[in-house]
């Protein structure tokens, strides 16, 4: 019984958890719409990139429990970014210097 | 199966750790399926920036916006519903689920008059319009259709899951204790909305 | 097949194949999720795929024989080199053997009754399937056989009026099946390793299979999505490689590449687990350097991801660009050198004992040696301007995936074949075979170095009379080669039907897991779930006793 209301208690702040966030993804997709009015020259795009990296890792953090999943599936999805990133980097070797 | 009773052994102990490690795996092939177009976007983009800014021009700032807003709320639905149903609250989990698809539904509705004043505009693959256009604008919306596109498909398959999911949490095939299909949609579902937090700011916010 | 053989076992307990479930004849093989049974179905199917793709190679052969025309047309030639490639690679030696004998073999290595999702490990054989029936269909069909070449360049397989959309959903079939068989180890390996299998106490087969295992979750996806792109692009006319539409079909090769060189991975390092298997069982030897050979296969998967560019040194790439991924792929060169020294090292002193599948895994090492130094002359970038679209790159990927992967599924099947039906082989007959087959490979492919070093291009129908000799060298080649492994696969067949049964647990005097398990296998693979305390190939520590095959 104990270990029933403890989990009740922690899912009832999980609700109020994923409020607040879900409240902070609205609040950057406002950010990013507005800022994307403003000027920003080159750093449009990074501005763009940084503040959607910051939803997505909110996204995944809360609303996928990475934080709360094991050190083997944080490295797993590191495995995965880092693939990414290094591929459109070395990708970029080519291009940038055309 | 004709090894039913064999697998049954194997999984004597359910390993929970076990369903959601495979499906993490392949939201990693989803991702990285999306991170090739995201490539092309790139590269592109790169080649051909004057190009892709005008051509986002005629992009809906508002669609786009109410649309990020929708996911991001079917995204916190559906997070809900697993913590409902983690509460033994199997009503309000089930509503839950419902909310989301419909949210998925409200989605593609936008999509479908996003899409359909873009092909009057004559901006679809093979018009006359659009081929007498430069290249960057060309492939900017070849790239626009298809991303969007192969998102939108991403959007029926996890409103097919989570109707699967509704129908076993009624048959109480998922319960509190047993919830890991659940969750295993709701991780699909986070991922689609995802790779739209990037899609939107790439397609709409760019001119 | 398999099944006929098995009424013939009385043994006191139920192996795989005596099992009687739910279903009934064939039924009861296409809807078992046993991964024996799926390891088994994979196997037939992939091995009368290879006899197809040897087929069309001997076919090519035979046209090259003399200069112009020999027994075909240019186009009907066109379609055999690409679709020997696409069946080579892309049904044969990629699922090979992560799909044969990781399938039947890992769960057992690691100490568990089956893989981490057996109805998805069925799923992908379907999908496996589906891709070969597909291929056919784009054979047959009105449009005629794709004519592209495996790699399927842009402009090429947007203009072809061949089936390329049929191929293309083939390939991404394939693909598929190939990510869920990856997901599927990784995942077995992470969690049903036996108690007390921790992971330096895994064979190293388990190792190589878990990076390519990564290999394939995380590099598949990019050719998944490239192929569809080019399917949308003709079925839609929406611009995205094609030039007329502002595409840049260089792009293609980069997104074809970023996927199919670490393919070549995805073939090697597994036949490279086999090896390590091989060779400490063979020599009687603690295998040398276990952790330098479990975490080179990592460093290769790592590696091999990243160097794809070197396949495209000749297409007027940015210098920068050239020199990283010219840098990128000598180091390559150094995991793969290492597996090469600490193989040498354990046969040093060894007392080597020469059964088949310990000459298939020697002349493993001897071809792969062969490929992979050959792969760093082509890495070094003037050098490779010389050499690219010739004959030294047939050659050297002949060699690296015929030499490695080829070879590697020989000596699997040579060394695992008995365990896995409970019937052995004719011994003197199996090195006949070899023997033929090890000769007749380098009298075909060594003329495709020097033929390729002197300017002959790859893909051409027709060459200049200077060439001929080496062509009529290498065709001679190949029908040695033919005829040796026709004799060593009618030698295996012929086990499976008329074989001597074989009920020693551990035929060869392996010492890891697979051997301790009756043979052929019970259902569950182990009468009770082993409890791990010493690593694999411990050979002074163990005293199990070995029983020689004569």
């Amino acid at each position: 019984m104990d270990k029933h209301n403890e989990l009740a208690e922690h899912s009832n702040h999980r609700y109020g958890k994923y409020i607040l966030v879900w409240l902070g993804l609205l609040t950057l997709t406002a950010i990013t719409v507005a800022v994307a009015g403003v000027n920003l020259g080159s750093i449009t795009i990074a501005t763009a990139i940084i503040i959607a990296s910051i939803k997505s890792y909110l996204v995944l953090t809360v609303f996928m429990h990475l934080k709360s999943e094991s050190k083997t599936f944080k490295i797993f999805v590191g495995v995965a970014v880092f693939f990414i990133i290094i591929s459109l980097v070395l990708l970029f070797s080519d291009y940038s210097n055309m | 199966m004709s090894t039913q009773e064999h697998t049954a052994v194997a999984h004597l102990h359910r390993d929970d750790v076990r369903s959601r490690m495979g499906m993490w795996l392949f939201l990693f092939t989803e991702l990285i399926l999306f991170g090739g177009m995201f490539f092309l976007y790139a590269v592109y983009r790169f080649l051909h920036q004057a190009d892709f800014h005008v051509a986002a021009k005629s992009m809906n700032i508002l669609i786009g916006t109410v649309n990020t807003a929708i996911l991001l709320t079917s995204s916190l639905t559906i997070a809900l519903s697993i913590a409902a149903l983690q509460n033994k609250k199997k009503i309000l989990s089930l509503i839950l689920q419902g909310i989301t698809v419909i949210f998925g539904l409200l989605f593609l509705v936008n999509k479908y008059f996003e899409w359909s004043a873009e092909i009057h505009h004559g901006n679809y693959p093979g018009s006359p319009e659009l081929i007498s256009q430069s290249s960057g604008h060309i492939l900017f919306f070849g790239l626009y259709y298809v991303m969007t596109g192969l998102h939108g498909l991403h959007v029926i398959i996890g409103m097919v899951v989570i109707m699967f999911m509704m129908r076993f949490t009624i048959k109480d095939v998922i319960t509190p204790d047993h919830i890991v299909k659940l969750e295993a949609a709701g991780l699909y579902w986070h991922l689609v909305d995802i790779i739209w937090i990037f899609l939107f700011p790439l397609f709409y916010l760019i001119t | 097949m398999a099944s006929d053989a098995a009424a013939v076992h009385s043994n006191s307990y139920e192996t795989y194949l005596d099992y009687k479930g739910k279903h009934k004849g064939i039924f009861a093989w296409i809807l078992s999720t046993d991964h024996k049974r799926i390891g088994i179905l994979y196997m037939v199917a992939l091995l009368s795929w290879f006899l197809v793709g040897m087929a069309l190679g001997g076919l090519i052969r035979l046209e090259l024989l003399t200069p112009g025309r020999t027994i075909v047309g240019p186009q009907t030639y066109n379609a055999f080199f690409t679709l020997h490639g696409v069946i080579m690679l892309f049904i044969f030696v990629i699922p090979g053997i992560p799909a044969v004998f990781g399938n039947f073999f890992l769960p057992i290595m690691i100490g568990a009754e089956d893989v981490a999702f057996p109805r998805i490990n069925l799923l992908s054989w379907y999908l496996y399937i589906i891709g070969g029936i597909l291929i056919i269909l784009a054979i047959f069909l009105p449009g005629g056989a794709p004519d592209t070449g495996w790699t399927f360049y842009i402009p090429y397989s947007i203009r072809t009026s061949t089936n390329m959309i049929i191929t293309l959903t083939a390939v991404f079939l394939l693909g598929f099946s190939s990510i869920l068989t990856g997901l599927n180890f990784i995942t077995t390996i992470h969690r049903l390793r036996a108690p007390g299998m921790d992971w330096f106490k895994m064979p190293l087969f388990s190792w190589a299979l878990y990076a390519t295992g990564w290999i394939q979750v995380i590099v598949t996806p990019i050719i998944g999505i490239t192929l569809l792109l080019v399917i949308i692009e003709r079925v839609f006319g929406v611009g995205i490689f094609d030039p007329a539409l502002g595409g840049d079909p260089i792009l293609f090769q980069h997104l074809f590449w970023i996927y199919s060189h670490p393919a070549v991975y995805i073939m090697a390092v597994p036949a490279m687990g086999v090896i390590s298997e091989i060779i400490p069982t063979f020599s009687r030897r603690t295998i040398f350097g276990y952790k330098f050979i479990a975490y080179s296969s990592l460093a290769i998967a790592l590696f091999g991801s990243l160097v794809w560019a070197h396949h495209m040194f000749a297409v007027g790439m940015s210098d920068s660009a050239e020199f990283i991924f010219s840098l990128l792929t000598f180091m390559v060169a150094i995991p793969s050198a290492i597996k090469v020294f600490n193989w040498t090292a354990t046969l040093y002193k060894g007392s080597i004992q020469l059964d088949p599948p310990m000459l298939y895994s020697l002349a493993f090492i001897f071809l792969f040696s062969i490929g992979g130094l050959t792969g760093i002359i082509q890495g070094a970038l003037s050098v490779d301007i010389h050499l690219t679209d010739t004959y030294f790159i047939v050659g050297h990927i002949h060699y690296v995936v015929f030499g490695t992967a080829g070879f590697g599924i020989f000596a699997a099947l040579h060394y695992w074949l008995p365990k896995m039906i409970g019937k052995i082989y004719n011994m003197k007959t199996a090195k006949v075979a070899f023997w033929i087959t090890f000769i007749g490979f380098n009298i075909l492919y060594f003329p495709f170095f020097i033929m390729g070093w002197l300017g002959m291009p790859r893909r051409s129908y027709d060459y200049l009379p200077e060439y001929q000799v080496y062509h009529v060298i290498s065709t001679v080649g190949s029908w040695i080669m033919i005829s040796g492994i026709l004799l060593m696969f009618y030698n295996l067949l012929k086990s499976v039907y008329t074989g001597k049964r074989v009920t020693e647990r551990n035929l060869w005097g392996g010492e890891t897991l697979e051997w301790t398990v009756p043979t052929p296998p019970p259902l569950t693979n182990f009468e009770k779930l082993p409890d791990v305390t010493v690593g694999p190939y411990e050979y002074k520590q163990n005293d199990i006793e070995v029983e020689e095959v004569k």
